[in-house]
This record gives C-alpha cells, structure tokens and sequence, in this order.
C-alpha cells in the first residue's frame, strides 16, 4: 500500500507510540484488503465501548493510548445508564470499571454520546467517506444516507480516528457498492415486519448487497430496522431499495431473484409467555417512543417494560419521556439490553427487534421471541 | 530452510510451535491469564499456547479478541509469534497492538508438527524453520 511521506513517518514512530500504533494498523488491515492507499475521513464511530462486551482487555488497551483523534468522534453504547444504572441493579464494580472506559475515550477527544444511532446526531452528508462500527451504524450510513464506510471493529475504527484516515478499499469504492441480488416483497409490511425480513434474509445473504422492491416507501425507522437486522444475522453492509434509496440509479440490476412469503415474516412475530420486555436495539427515535407514548396512555403495565434511546433524544422530548413513565415502564439511556447485564436476572425477554432476536440468546443467555411495537406495549399493559 | 510469506505484524522470534487446523477465537476461546485455550471441544483444548509459536488458520468471533491478545502479553503468556494461512483483522489488529510477530500466506506447504523450532520474521515476511 502506498504512504505518504508524512504517513510514513508515523508508521516510524515519530509522532509517538498510539499513533504508530494506529498507522501500523491501518496498513496492515490495508494490505490484508488489498487496498492502495489511505484516504481522510470525516467522521468515525466507536464500537467497544461496554465493560460488558470488552471487558478488562479492552480496558487496559483503552489506558495505553494518548493523544486526541483527528476527526469528529462518536462513542456507541457503554453498558449501563449513567444516571440510573443502580436501578438496572449494575454493581459497584462494574460502574467504576465502565466509568473508568468512557474516561479513556474522553481523554482522546472521543464524544461520549453512548448511542449506536450517531445518524440521529448528525447525518453525514451523500459521498462522505467514513470509519464507522456498529453494523446498524454502517449499513444506515450506507444505504440510506449514501455515505461510505466499511464494517469497522472497534480497534479499527479507533485506529481511524486517530489517525483521521482510513485505507480505501470495499465500501469506499463505487463499482464495489453495486446490487448482487434483487429482493421481492409483494405485500406491504408493518413496520417492524422489516426487521423481521432482515433477520431472516441475513444468513441467505451473508456479505452480499441486495436492492429491494417494496409495495410502499419505508420512513426512516423501517429503514434502520431493516439494517440492522440484516447486519445482524448477515454481515450486509450496504443496501439499496428501488425508487428510494440514493444511489439505486447508479448500478444495473442483478439478475438473481429471492421472494419472500408474509407468512414466513408473521411466523418470525408469533410469541408466547415471558418475563420482560425490552424495546430499543438499535436505540429508538422520537418518533418511536412518540409510538410507545401513544400506546402507554392512561395504563400501567402489569410486566416489566423497559425502554431503550439515546440521551440526546431523550433530552430533545422530555414530555413523551415522562408519558411513558407514567405507566411504570422505565426510559434508559447510554446502554441497551444487549451490552448491559439488565437481563441477567430474567429467563425470557420480548422484543420488537430483529437485531436483538440474533444478540439476546448469545450474550445475555436469555430466550429471547419478538413481534411488533405495538404487540410488545400491548402485552406489557397486560391486553394480549 | 526458509519460506517467504507476508509480513502482518513486525517483529522476530524464534520458538517451540504449538499447531491447530481449527481456526481461534481469542474472546472466550483463550484464558487471558494462563494462555490456555479453553473453548469447548476445540482440538487444542486444555493445551498452552504461551511463550510458542502458535500456527493456526486464521482468527473468527469477536473483534474483542485484539483485545484479548493485548492482555495475554501484558500477563507474559501470549505467543511469541503467531502463523496463519490468512490472517484476519482480528488477529492482525492483535498482534500490532502487542508487538508479537505475524506471517501468513506462506509461498510453501509446511508439514508442521508441535515442538518444531522455527523463526518467525514478521517485518520481512518468512519463517525459518531450524
């Protein structure tokens, strides 16, 4: 791979260790993606941000490291709530040690906006090229905003940050960004009926790129859940849906043809007894929780129901926070069910996400069914 | 002899291998404070892979596992140098950030057997075997 003089001198060492570091990284991710050179980035995003998920390895990476990134910098959800964190019953230990990781990232110019969702905080712009992880991240910043980012891990996004670069190759390349495989829905789906269908399409379609045809525009929150899913139990990175999505005029249309049944996606829905409920993988928008406020009105719940966003969502809509914790469910912030230990103490979980439905089992051990927003809020207040 | 392969992670070392055709997952697969591998039913389970040199396909699971390389080392128990068929950016990442040399695609088959001693050079990309 190609560096610049300046490039090189930081693969020497002369700018200090982390930046090496980094450089050494990128060049070595690279070569082994074959890519030709490095090119700047605008913003990046870092996964790895949950004592729960890196734990004490990732914690001791995190303190080595000085220096401030190069680019605007967003963090991903930490693994709890920083006000409310004693109510999610986090111990002791595990706040300092979480504590002591969003410390880290601070130090290095890092934003501690603790969401998998930046796309809410500030959309990048058509044609921007960028080093995001959190695959729900990537494939919305992808697919619907037309930006251009490869599926980074944690150490590599960083990487990028601190170096304000990242190798081009993959997803930074147009002919790279072109539809493999054509999706055919041919009823209208509730909303989140796409999560669903990512979820069952991901595994068919691993890494490769599909464009849909879909009875009706998807808003922004069918859009995410669809990514999401699809990123979940696929490694999809980029989508395109015909007459919507920005870059559909730029690539012919692949030959090979998948349809999908309603009746595949409603067996997916259907769900029986459980303990809690758990709604926001990825963190919900306004809009979402405006949909739980709505559903919540004048009813207490007779089954936990906890309530998952970003804080600068929450502080935009205290009024629709305060509604929906009027029914006794409980909005939290920074963190989700799968990075945080809240499902350590419960056997079975509902959700209304595709993404949550391939994580829960993995990394909380707990069974985990889904269905609709509305479905979830309804059988919290104890009507299903 | 020598055989010419690439480069991922600089570095040379020289050691006793320790070899698996199953590929490694750091996160979960490996004991951070003893470098014993502890994934269930893996070829190498129960053996040690501090202070060798590990050959193993290629690195899969979590992005974590980097981080779990970095920890092996600062506790004195990693590999001292690690061969792969392919690396992949979990073990690549890993292994930069711990300094511990890395070679793959190597230009010749190797009938390798545990115990073997060669020499790892990860800044000119071969092995020695001695």
């Amino acid at each position: 791979m190609y560096l610049t003089k300046e490039e090189e001198r930081i693969y020497e060492g002369e700018f200090g260790e982390t930046l090496e570091k980094a450089m050494r990284i990128l060049v070595s991710l690279g070569e082994i993606y074959e890519a030709s050179h490095l090119i700047p980035i605008s913003s990046a995003h870092i996964s790895g941000a949950s004592y729960k998920t890196i734990g004490d390895a990732g914690l001791l990476y995190l303190s080595s490291l000085s220096g401030k990134v190069k680019v605007k910098s967003t963090l991903n959800p930490v693994g709890m709530d920083r006000e409310r964190w004693r109510e999610m019953k986090i111990s002791n230990e595990f706040y300092e040690k979480q504590k002591e990781i969003i410390e880290c990232y601070k130090k290095l110019g890092i934003e501690d906006v603790c969401s998998c969702t930046p796309y809410y905080l500030q959309k990048p712009k058509y044609g921007d090229h960028l080093a995001w992880s959190e695959s729900n991240a990537v494939i919305y910043a992808n697919s619907v905003l037309g930006a251009r980012t490869n599926r980074e891990g944690a150490p590599g996004a960083l990487a990028s940050a601190l170096i304000g670069k990242t190798p081009f190759y993959g997803m930074h390349k147009e002919e790279e960004r072109a539809p493999e495989v054509q999706i055919v829905v041919k009823e209208e789906l509730e909303e989140e009926e796409y999560g669903a269908l990512g979820h069952l399409l991901g595994e068919t379609l691993r890494d490769s790129i599909p464009v849909f045809s879909f009875k009706k525009r998807l808003n922004e929150d069918e859009m995410k859940k669809l990514g999401a899913s699809l990123a979940a139990t696929g490694a999809v990175q980029l989508f395109h849906i015909k007459g919507q999505t920005p870059e559909i005029s730029l690539h012919p249309e692949p030959k090979e043809r998948i349809e999908i049944e309603r009746e595949d996606i409603e067996k997916l829905m259907e769900f029986s007894e459980v303990e809690v409920i758990a709604l926001g993988c990825p963190h919900l928008s306004e809009r979402e929780l405006y949909r739980v406020a709505e559903l919540l009105e004048g009813k207490k719940i007779k089954k936990e129901l906890w309530v998952c966003t970003s804080r600068f969502i929450k502080n935009g809509c205290r009024d629709v926070i305060k509604k929906i914790e009027r029914s006794g469910a409980k909005v939290i912030c920074d963190t989700c069910m799968v990075v945080s230990p809240l499902l350590e103490n419960y056997d079975s979980v509902l959700v209304e996400s595709g993404k949550a439905l391939k994580y829960v089992p993995s990394m909380c051990k707990v069974d985990v069914q889904m269905t609709t927003l509305e479905n979830c809020v309804k059988y919290a207040v104890g009507e299903l | 002899m020598k055989i010419r392969g690439r480069g991922i992670s600089g570095g040379e070392a020289e050691g006793e291998v320790i070899f698996t055709t199953q590929p490694i997952s750091f996160l979960g697969g490996v004991d951070p404070k003893s470098g014993v591998i502890i994934e269930r039913g893996h070829e190498l389970e129960g053996e040690n892979i501090a202070n060798k040199v590990f050959v193993f396909p290629c690195g899969k699971g979590s992005t974590v596992g980097s981080y779990v390389i970095y920890q092996l080392k600062l506790n004195g128990v990693s590999p001292i140098a690690m061969i792969n068929e392919v690396t992949e950016p979990i073990v690549a990442v890993g292994a930069i950030i711990s300094e511990i040399p890395v070679v793959d695609k190597l230009e010749k088959e190797v009938k390798w057997k545990n115990g073997m001693k060669v020499r790892v050079n990860g800044t000119e990309g071969y092995v020695e075997i001695l």
